[in-house]
């Protein structure tokens, strides 16, 4: 009845708080090991019952190539965007884009929008519709600083990090 | 040298400080004015950042992460009363 | 000046004008939907160098080990999309004005 699930329901969450922890008392002084046990085993137990449960990782692996990847684009996507502002705003292209969008999960595409965000020339904008049910297809509306081509933006998008995606999740 | 070139980059976040001031007192519009302090909050997080290195005390990062945490905190609930009207439904 | 300073030195200039280049962002271009690109990319990824620098520095030349800052890239690295995301609904919600050379507006009315 009272298994070891029951008493610590998120090992991989509480590893994290307790890392945080540390990171923010900077010192790994026995009374910061020994109070960052205790919050990181007590926190999960007592907000456990509130917790919405989210998909695992399936792949750590392509999930934390991912992560680089999406590093390295971000340091290329601030040196095409600081080109572009200073270049003249006449030569601009700004547009609104619809991206198609196979996922499913919420938990999914709120990583998706977050890294199109941080990455190409793109801010998300919106998730249409916004609750699952009842809609087959779900579209990612998208901001474009300078758009060349409509077709190309969404292939980008689809394959580069949405394809991942839907191997991890 | 080096504090010699930290001194630059006060200079040059402090620039980026009074464009931010300009662009929130510009506007036009609401949502402007709030980005504009958004990145204010984000900037002065940069200028204690440079100054822990100048002095060369770490007691400035707790003071950085607080700014960053109640930057974020107040710019989400300006934009949810901004789309509902109100803050906690 | 050793290495390490300058590699200090190196990251401080960049974060810094990085965020520079974020304000001018604000401040130049023509609307709303524009601006918002220069402080969530250009001003985030500023304050990622800055807290390379700041790690450099103090693990480094102070000799402390000192990993605090890593949460404060963490969580703008984590803040700044949703930040952005809010402030563009309430700016489609306001139905603010784009720029007339943009392209698509129609969907952004639906």
């Amino acid at each position: 009845m009272l298994s070891l699930k029951n008493w610590w329901p998120t090992p991989v969450r509480s590893l994290f708080l307790f890392l945080v922890w540390l990171l923010l008392n900077n010192s790994v002084a026995l009374i910061h090991l020994f109070f960052g046990l205790l919050l990181a085993w007590l926190i999960p137990l007592l907000i456990h019952k509130f917790r919405l449960i989210q998909p695992g990782i399936k792949k750590p692996g392509v999930a934390l190539g991912y992560g680089l990847m999406v590093l390295g684009d971000i340091i290329v996507a601030n040196l095409q965007v600081i080109r572009l502002v200073l270049g003249p705003n006449k030569k601009l292209r700004p547009a609104f884009v619809m991206v198609p969008l196979d996922l499913t999960d919420n938990l999914a595409i709120t990583i998706l929008a977050s890294t199109v965000s941080l990455t190409p020339g793109t801010v998300s904008a919106d998730v249409l519709p916004l609750n699952a049910e009842g809609a087959e297809q779900r579209f990612l509306l998208l901001h474009v600083l300078d758009l060349a081509d409509e077709a190309q933006l969404i292939e980008q998008v689809k394959l580069r990090y949405e394809a991942p995606l839907k191997e991890i999740f | 040298m080096l504090a010699l070139i930290l001194q630059g980059c006060f200079v040059v976040v402090g620039v980026a400080l009074v464009l931010n001031l300009y662009a929130a007192i510009r506007g036009p519009s609401v949502v402007d004015r709030l980005l504009a302090l958004d990145t204010m909050y984000i900037n002065s997080i940069a200028l204690l950042l440079l100054y822990g290195i100048y002095l060369g005390t770490s007691l400035n990062f707790e003071v950085a992460l607080l700014i960053a945490m109640l930057g974020f905190v107040s710019t989400v609930a300006v934009c949810k009363f901004l789309l509902r009207g109100d803050i906690i439904e | 000046m050793s290495m390490i300073e300058w590699l200090v030195a190196l990251l401080a200039v960049a974060g810094s004008l990085f965020v520079l280049m974020g304000s001018v962002a604000l401040v130049k271009l023509p609307d709303f939907y524009t601006r918002l690109h220069g402080p969530t990319k250009a001003t985030t990824l500023g304050l990622g160098a800055l807290v390379l620098s700041s790690m450099a520095y103090f693990n480094f030349v102070k000799g402390e080990l000192s990993l605090q800052q890593l949460l404060i890239a963490l969580f703008l690295f984590i803040t700044a999309p949703i930040t952005a995301h809010m402030l563009i609904k309430a700016a489609l919600h306001l139905k603010l004005d784009s720029a007339e050379q943009t392209s698509g507006q129609q969907k952004a009315d639906l």
